[in-house]
């Protein structure tokens, strides 16, 4: 670590970046490498990034999980864990070089220079400390002040982020307040120190998209009051072409491209962000819109309507869940699925879809209410016993996150031989071996990948293992709890598709749960929107998107973010 | 896969010198214990009174004791005798415990609320006092040393392995296997306890070592293991009378096999879990 000399100061930082304005960038970064030694050798997450910031802009940073966004924010900020490490580059600030500023100079620089909102506001707050008190100490980290003082300072920070009872909430804890609620509160520390340039690192992702574009107007408000910069890191592309100035690609380590969002986004030049484009869902995009290459050359064609008067494949009456403690977590659902049929549920978090989708699933019981599955009730069979039931290998689920839903301790290939051993019958031998291997290609898995274990594998290969599972039984209804929002773009898009597929050639029944009006308009034939654990409309694709009835409906539609820019939202 | 596991083996104990110290004393121990019989110079029960209380010597490695046994011998034969009440104890606490845990982490309300006070009152009493009651009610022998051992164990594997299946059990791969067809017992047994053993690996190998201290002090104070059976307790319960006329040698060899015993349990702990956790491995 370089001592004096090169020594950045608070007040020198803050100060330079402030007279130092027009003459040059707040923040440049040039030719960063940053290597993770790990087991397996040195792996070079960012290979000569150089990028700079200027006072009062906001430049987004996407790109893909491992493309190395958030690595060069953190090598920024100098908070890479312990294995990580700046092997070659320049950072400065204003005009001081902080490439080799000791912990010192660091904690004077954070907070009141340079400060972070990270992904998962609650899991950033302290839980046990109530929320104006983390503010004052964020506070208290730069200046000395008193406890009143610190009180003071904090509620005005809280009123600047907009909290509703800001008077009320200053002596909140953590989990009293919503997620959303929790990113003000980041938000409000973030900026207690007056700091010049902000770096969000997917400060949205995990919020409801009403939510999130309360809180990215917010931070764009207050970026813009205070005449801040800003660093957006994020995946989706919609929220980069809505809030920043100029975005810049990032592949492997290495800047692909970089441009204002409207030049990038319309007329992307290199080949990869012309297939993150291609691969993000747009208000007219189509499911083979999305990953033109790989799509299936002849799809087939849209399974024939069941003949009238054969009884749904699925039907839900006046379904009720109520949690201990009287918490109604589904209030009075009713809807149908048809055999071949796609349908969606759309809703915010706690509207009750997982819920609905467990109920149906037969993973929990409900409190009112019935269940129909091809006619029968099976609403009254317990879920406790379901395992046992004929119809268990009918009803398959494909859960949203992909690492989670994959016990650790099983190989690919034990996955998906699973549900054949418990359902289907099957022992050990060359027609177990034959079914995962036909289940792991339908699911495009790679026949090679079939002996690794969870952890070894990426996210996408993780999905379609889920999905190879789910599909094993030959199931009747398959239920897919936001089967791709753990996913980038481009492997959900690959993963969209292939549902598509099977539901076509299956004739499979889809209900298809989801938070994303956009992959649930290219999925569902019709979609039903629930809030707070009830029905508030129901129709056909084309109605709810482009005449929505009810209210909650037109808000939900109007905070999707596109990649073209609000202008464009249909409807 | 065998070679897989071998090779991650390996790497986990180059970058882990302690724990490869530890592996490897547990392994000799193992061997002492297992081969002991025929490697001993003496017999360690034949008595020569007019070779009694001699310092160690050529002869007699760690001298011999007052009947002019060879301590050195009587060492390594009680290596089998403590490991196996050890072991013996740890595996059954174990395997009832990990199983009553896990039912009850897994199930939770009123069958958790009941077995988690009844843990707290076990863990109420002192333990030692506790083993010594029930091996004084039960009658002076090693089964039942192991048993009590294996009791006052109970409630730590019962807890940890209660903690360790309460925040896997909503898990997605537990709904998963539910919707594959398995029943909440098959969850329980072939899901849930098989991710939780790398962590109770650790605490099995501490408690190894901690048995084999309680095994020791059982005999100690003349509960248990009987004279002139060759075991560490009595061996340092006999020597204690004979410090005060410098016969250290009595005393203090069976105290230094019981120590590096124990540590040897207790550094290898961390190893363990690092070797049988599939999610270290690349």
């Amino acid at each position: 670590m370089s001592e004096a000399g090169t020594a950045p100061s608070a007040a020198g930082a803050r100060g330079g970046a402030g007279t130092n304005g027009a003459a040059g960038p707040l923040l440049s970064v040039e030719d960063l490498h940053v290597a993770f030694s790990t087991r397996n050798g040195v792996v070079e997450a960012v290979r000569g990034v150089s990028l700079a910031v200027s006072p009062g802009e906001t430049l987004g940073i996407v790109g893909e999980s491992g493309s190395g966004k958030s690595v060069t924010a953190f090598a920024v900020t100098r908070l890479l864990d312990a294995a990580g490490r700046v092997t070659a580059g320049r950072i400065r600030f204003g005009r001081q070089d902080i490439t080799g500023a000791n912990h010192r100079q660091l904690r004077s620089l954070h907070g009141a220079a340079i400060s972070m909102i990270f992904q998962n506001p609650r899991a950033a707050l302290n839980p046990i400390r109530p929320v104006g008190l983390q503010i004052a100490d964020a506070i208290a980290a730069h200046e000395s002040l008193g406890a009143k003082e610190g009180r003071e300072r904090a509620l005005d920070l809280l009123k600047a982020v907009l909290i509703r009872d800001p008077e009320k909430r200053i002596d909140a804890f953590p989990h009293e307040l919503s997620g959303g609620m929790c990113q003000r509160v980041m938000i409000a520390m973030a900026i207690a120190g007056k700091p010049s340039l902000l770096i969000a690192d997917e400060p949205t992702t995990g919020l409801d998209v009403t939510t999130q574009k309360t809180v990215m107007d917010l931070v764009a408000a207050i970026i813009a009051e205070r005449g801040m910069a800003m660093m957006l890191i994020t995946h989706d592309l919609g929220l980069a072409s809505r809030y920043c100035q100029r975005v810049v690609v990032m592949e492997q380590g290495r800047i692909v491209e970089e441009a204002e969002p409207k030049r990038l986004f319309v007329a992307p030049e290199h080949p990869y962000t012309r297939r993150l484009v291609a691969a993000s869902p747009t208000a007219s995009s189509t499911i083979a819109d999305l990953a033109p290459g790989s799509a299936p050359s002849s799809a087939p064609a849209e399974p024939p309507k069941p003949a009238p008067g054969t009884p749904p494949l699925l039907e839900v009456q006046d379904l009720v869940k109520r949690f201990d403690g009287d918490v109604t977590a589904v209030g009075g659902v009713s809807f149908r699925v048809a055999q071949g049929e796609s349908v969606g549920l759309v809703g915010e978090s706690g509207s009750g879809k997982s819920t609905i989708s467990r109920l149906v699933c037969r993973l929990i019981d409900p409190s009112e209410g019935r269940i129909l599955f091809d006619g029968a009730s099976i609403g009254d069979q317990p879920a406790r016993g379901f395992h046992a039931s004929p119809l268990r290998k009918d009803i398959q689920i494909v859960f949203q996150d992909p690492t989670e839903s994959l016990n650790p301790r099983f190989n690919a290939f034990e996955c998906i031989a699973h549900p054949l051993r418990r359902l289907s019958g099957l022992r050990d031998g060359a027609a177990l071996t034959a079914r995962v291997r036909e289940c792991a290609d339908r699911a495009g898995l790679p026949l090679g990948l079939l002996e690794r274990f969870p952890h070894q594998l990426s996210g996408g290969q993780k999905a379609r293992i889920g999905i190879a599972r789910a599909i094993a039984c030959r199931p009747r209804l398959l239920i897919l709890d936001e089967p791709t929002a753990a996913l980038d773009v481009s492997v959900q898009a690959i993963i969209l598709q292939l549902l598509d597929s099977l539901r076509r050639e299956d004739r499979l029944g889809l209900l298809f749960v989801s938070h994303d009006l956009n992959v649930v308009r290219m999925m569902c034939e019709r979609i039903i929107v629930l809030r707070n654990g009830r029905i508030v409309e129901e129709g056909g694709r084309d109605a709810i998107f482009q005449r929505p009835e009810h209210p909650y409906t037109r808000m939900l539609l109007d905070a999707v973010l596109h990649i073209s820019g609000p202008s464009t939202v249909a409807g | 896969m065998t070679s897989a596991t071998l090779r991650h083996t390996v790497w986990v104990l180059r970058g882990n010198p302690v724990t490869a110290v530890a592996a490897g004393g547990a392994f000799v121990l193992c061997l002492v214990a297992l081969i002991g019989p025929w490697i001993v110079p003496h017999d360690p029960i034949a008595s020569n009174v007019a070779n009694a209380l001699k310092p160690p010597s050529a002869q007699n490695w760690a001298g011999t004791d007052q009947l002019g046994r060879d301590v050195f011998s009587r060492l390594v034969i009680a290596a089998r005798l403590d490991l196996a009440i050890a072991a013996s104890a740890v595996t059954l606490s174990f395997a009832v415990g990990a199983v009553i845990g896990a039912v009850c982490g897994y199930l939770g309300g009123r069958l958790d609320r009941y077995v988690g006070r009844f843990v707290d009152i076990l863990m109420a009493f002192p333990l030692f006092v506790l083993a010594m009651a029930m091996v004084a009610a039960l009658g002076n022998r090693v089964e039942n040393i192991v048993i009590a051992t294996a009791i006052i164990n109970l409630p730590f594997y019962i807890r940890f392995a209660r903690a360790e299946v309460n925040v896997r059990r909503n898990a997605g791969w537990v709904e998963a296997a539910r919707a594959c067809g398995d029943s909440h017992l098959s969850v329980i047994l072939r899901f849930l306890l098989p991710n939780v053993l790398p962590a109770m690996a650790v605490q099995v190998s501490l408690n190894l070592g901690w048995a084999i201290l309680n095994a020791a002090g059982l005999s100690f104070i003349g509960l248990g293991v009987k004279p002139p059976t060759p075991e560490w307790g009595i061996m340092v319960a006999e020597g204690a009378r004979f410090i005060a006329t410098g016969k250290w040698w009595l005393v203090a060899f069976p105290g230094l096999a019981l120590m590096l015993t124990v540590l040897c349990f207790n550094l290898l702990g961390d190893g363990l879990r690092d070797i049988l956790d599939p999610r270290m491995r690349t």
